[in-house]
C-alpha cells in the first residue's frame, strides 16, 4: 500500500508533482472527503508543503503526528524551522535542484544590468534605433570584482560561471568555507566595500533580514551593482529604491521583492534595473530533478535512512 | 612635424566622445557628417585628407577612397572590416588598421548574455514587470541553460572566448570552421547543416566574406529546429533575415538572440510581439571600457604612422 503523504498547498501557485502522485497516496485538507481525512490527519507522519504554503505552529497542531515537512523550494523562509526543531520535526528542502538555474538567471541578471541588455531590447521594439541612433555605452562584465553573499550551493554555481566571464570572485556567509579559496569578508558591509559587484544568495533568517541595509549599499558606491535572487527581505527595499533612484548606487538585478507581487514602481523608469519576477528558479526541466529529490527524502524517510536534502535546524 | 596640419576625416559619429576629442586635439579633424553634401567637404579639402577613421556603420568604400587622393592610412574603430574596401586600398598602397582582440571579451559576454536572456527570457520577465503584470498571475516557466550543446560557427577569438564561458555552465561545446581545428578538444562538424542538427543553441560568431553571407539559411534554421536557438554577433548578412523571420512567426525555430541585422538601424517589426526572441541594436564592443581602448588604439596606429614607426595592428 502507497505511503501516506500529508499534501499541502495554500500558495497561490497551481503545481502539481505527476511523479510523487504516482507513488504515493496525498492527503490533501482541501479535497479529501471530512472523515476520510479526520482520521489519517491524526497519524500522518509526512508533509509535503508545496511552494510557498506557510507551515506554522498552527498547521503544525493539527497534525500531532507528524515527524517531518518536505519542502519543494530551495528557500524555507514560510516554514516556521524554530518550531519544527522544538518538536523535533526534520525539514528538507529542494536540495540542489534549482541551484544551477538559479546561479545561471543571476548571472543573466548580472550582464543584464551592466550591459543594459533589458533596456536595448526596449530601444529596438520601441522603433528608436532607426530615430534616435546608437544605443548608450553599457559597462563591460571582464574584470569586475564580484562579492558573493552566501556561499552555499548556489553561489559556488554562480562564481563558477562568473570566473569564466573574467570576473574575481570574494565572498561573505556566517564562516568561512573550508574548500573555498576566494578571500572571505566577515561582513557584507566589508564585502561591498572591496567589489563592483554584490550578487545575494543568502538564506532569509530573523538574522539575515535587511543585512543589506544602506551602509552596505552606500558602501558598494556610485558604480556598484546588486543583483538579488535570494529574498527581497534580505535587502532594506525602501532604501535601495532611495538610493537607486538618487544615483548613489549603479544599479540593480532584482528578481525577488519584500512584497511580491508588489515591485516599487520607481523603479520602473530606471534603465539601470533589471526586473525580474521571481523567476530564477523557474524551469520544467529542474521540476524533474526536484520530485526525484522529494521522492528520495520521502522515500528515505520511510526506510528510516538518511535524507537527502535534509536542513540543519538551528 | 605639426600634426594639426594633418587632415584627418572622420565618417561618422563615434562615442565615447573620447575619440573625436583626441582626433580634434591632435589633428585637423574633419567630420563627414557634418557636411549633407559630401562634395562639399571633398573638393576643398581632398588634399589634405591624408587619414580616415572609419567604423562598422561607415567604413571607406572605394567612391571615398578615389575622391581622396592624398590617403594614406584608413584606421578603423572597428574589428569588422567588411566597409572597407580593401582591396581597393591594397591597389593604391593605402594602410588599414583596425582593434582586434580588444573586443573579444564584450562580445562573448554578449554572447552569454543573448543566449540566457532567450531562454530565461528575461527580457520579458522585464516587461512583464514594468507593464505591471505580475498581481494578475505569475509569469510562464522558462527553458534551462545549463548542460544545453552548444554549437559556435568559427573557433576563432571569439567563438573560443564564448566555448569556455559556455564550458562554465556544464554546456557540450561543437563547432564548425573552414578547417578542423588541432588544438582544441571541441567537436568538429564539417558543414554548418550538420552542426545545426546536433546542437540546441547555434552561434554566429565567423567574419562576414562572401562565403559567408547567409551561412544561416532555410535548411539551417530547419535543422535547428523547434527547440532550437540561434544567437547572431557576427554580422546581419550572415542570416538570410526573411527567413528566420517566417521561421520564428511560423514557430519552426525555438528562439532568437539577435545584435545585429542586414539593414541597421532597421530590425524586423514582426519580431517585436515575440517573447522568445531579443533584439539589440548592434551593442557587441560598446562598453566605456572597450571603446575607450579601441580609441586608444586607433589614435596609436595613426601616431605610429605619421611617425613612420610600425603599426601597432596593421590589417595583414
Amino acid at each position: 500500500m502507497a505511503s501516506i503523504v500529508l499534501y499541502l498547498n495554500n500558495s497561490a501557485k497551481d503545481i502539481t508533482f505527476p511523479l510523487l502522485e504516482d507513488r504515493f497516496q496525498f492527503l490533501n485538507p482541501n479535497t479529501s472527503s471530512d472523515s476520510s481525512f479526520s482520521s489519517l490527519a491524526g497519524t500522518v507522519r509526512i508533509l509535503l508543503c508545496v511552494a510557498n504554503s506557510p507551515v506554522n505552529s498552527e498547521t503544525l497542531d493539527k497534525y500531532p503526528s507528524l515527524e517531518c515537512v518536505v519542502g519543494s523550494t530551495t528557500g524555507l523562509n514560510h516554514i516556521d524551522l524554530a518550531e519544527c526543531r522544538r518538536r523535533g520535526i526534520r525539514v528538507t528542502n529542494a536540495g540542489d535542484a534549482f541551484a544551477d538555474d538559479a546561479a545561471d538567471y543571476a548571472v543573466g541578471l548580472l550582464i543584464d544590468t551592466l550591459r543594459r541588455i533589458s533596456a536595448a531590447d526596449r530601444f529596438v521594439r520601441a522603433g528608436s534605433w532607426a530615430v534616435k541612433g546608437q544605443f548608450p555605452l553599457s559597462y563591460k562584465v571582464w574584470g569586475k570584482r564580484v562579492g558573493i553573499a552566501g556561499m552555499g550551493s548556489i553561489g559556488r554555481r554562480i562564481s563558477k560561471r562568473l570566473q569564466a566571464l573574467g570576473c574575481s570572485i570574494a565572498y561573505n556567509s556566517r564562516k568561512p568555507k573550508a574548500n573555498i579559496s576566494f578571500p572571505f569578508y566577515a561582513s557584507v558591509q566589508e564585502l561591498a566595500s572591496n567589489v563592483d559587484i554584490l550578487v545575494v544568495c543568502l538564506a532569509l533568517t530573523n538574522e539575515t533580514r535587511h543585512i543589506i541595509n544602506r551602509d552596505v549599499m552606500k558602501a558598494l558606491g556610485k558604480e556598484g551593482i546588486i543583483v538579488n535572487i535570494g529574498r527581497g527581505s534580505l535587502i532594506d527595499e525602501k532604501e535601495m529604491v532611495k538610493l537607486l533612484v538618487k544615483g548613489e548606487i549603479g544599479g540593480a538585478g532584482l528578481d525577488v521583492f519584500e512584497n511580491e507581487p508588489v515591485v516599487p514602481q520607481e523603479l520602473y523608469a530606471l534603465g539601470n534595473v533589471v526586473l525580474s519576477p521571481h523567476r530564477g528558479g523557474a524551469v520544467p526541466e529542474s521540476l524533474l530533478r526536484l520530485q526525484e529529490i522529494m521522492i528520495a527524502n520521502i522515500e528515505a524517510f520511510f526506510a528510516n535512512k538518511p535524507l537527502l536534502s535534509e536542513i540543519e535546524l538551528e | 612635424m605639426d600634426s594639426n596640419s594633418i587632415g584627418v576625416l572622420m565618417t561618422c559619429p563615434m562615442s565615447p566622445p573620447y575619440l573625436e576629442q583626441e582626433l580634434d586635439r591632435r589633428y585637423r579633424l574633419l567630420r563627414f557628417w557634418k557636411f549633407p553634401q559630401k562634395s562639399e567637404l571633398l573638393k576643398p579639402h581632398s588634399q589634405e585628407i591624408r587619414a580616415v577613421v572609419g567604423n562598422a556603420t561607415i567604413g571607406a568604400n572605394a567612391e571615398l577612397i578615389d575622391a581622396l587622393p592624398k590617403l594614406e592610412i584608413v584606421s578603423s574603430y572597428s574589428v569588422g572590416l567588411d566597409k572597407i574596401d580593401l582591396a581597393k586600398c591594397k591597389e593604391r598602397g593605402i594602410k588599414v588598421t583596425y582593434t582586434p582582440d580588444l573586443i573579444t571579451d564584450d562580445a562573448a559576454d554578449l554572447g552569454i548574455a543573448l543566449i540566457l536572456a532567450v531562454l530565461r527570457k528575461i527580457c520579458g520577465c522585464d516587461l512583464f514587470v514594468r507593464r505591471g503584470l505580475w498581481k494578475n498571475g505569475d509569469f510562464q516557466l522558462t527553458s534551462k541553460f545549463t548542460g544545453k550543446s552548444v554549437g559556435i560557427i568559427g573557433l576563432g577569438r571569439i567563438g573560443t572566448a564564448i566555448a569556455k564561458r559556455a564550458e562554465a555552465f556544464d554546456c557540450p561545446i561543437s563547432y564548425y570552421s573552414r578547417s578542423e581545428k588541432a588544438d582544441t578538444n571541441y567537436k568538429y562538424y564539417p558543414s554548418v547543416i550538420d552542426l545545426a542538427s546536433n546542437c540546441q543553441i547555434l552561434v554566429v560568431a565567423c567574419s562576414l566574406t562572401p562565403e559567408t553571407r547567409h551561412i544561416i539559411n532555410r535548411e539551417v534554421i530547419d535543422a535547428l529546429g523547434p527547440k532550437g536557438v540561434l544567437i547572431n554577433i557576427g554580422r546581419g548578412p550572415h542570416v538570410d533575415e526573411a527567413e528566420l523571420v517566417s521561421a520564428l512567426v511560423e514557430g519552426r525555430l525555438g528562439g532568437a538572440g539577435l545584435d545585429v541585422f542586414e539593414n541597421e538601424p532597421e530590425a524586423p517589426e514582426e519580431l517585436f510581439g515575440l517573447d522568445n526572441v531579443v533584439l539589440l541594436p548592434h551593442v557587441g564592443s560598446g562598453t566605456i571600457e572597450t571603446r575607450t581602448a579601441m580609441a586608444d588604439l586607433v589614435l596609436g596606429n595613426l601616431e605610429a604612422h605619421f611617425l613612420n614607426k610600425p603599426l601597432l595592428t596593421p590589417v595583414v
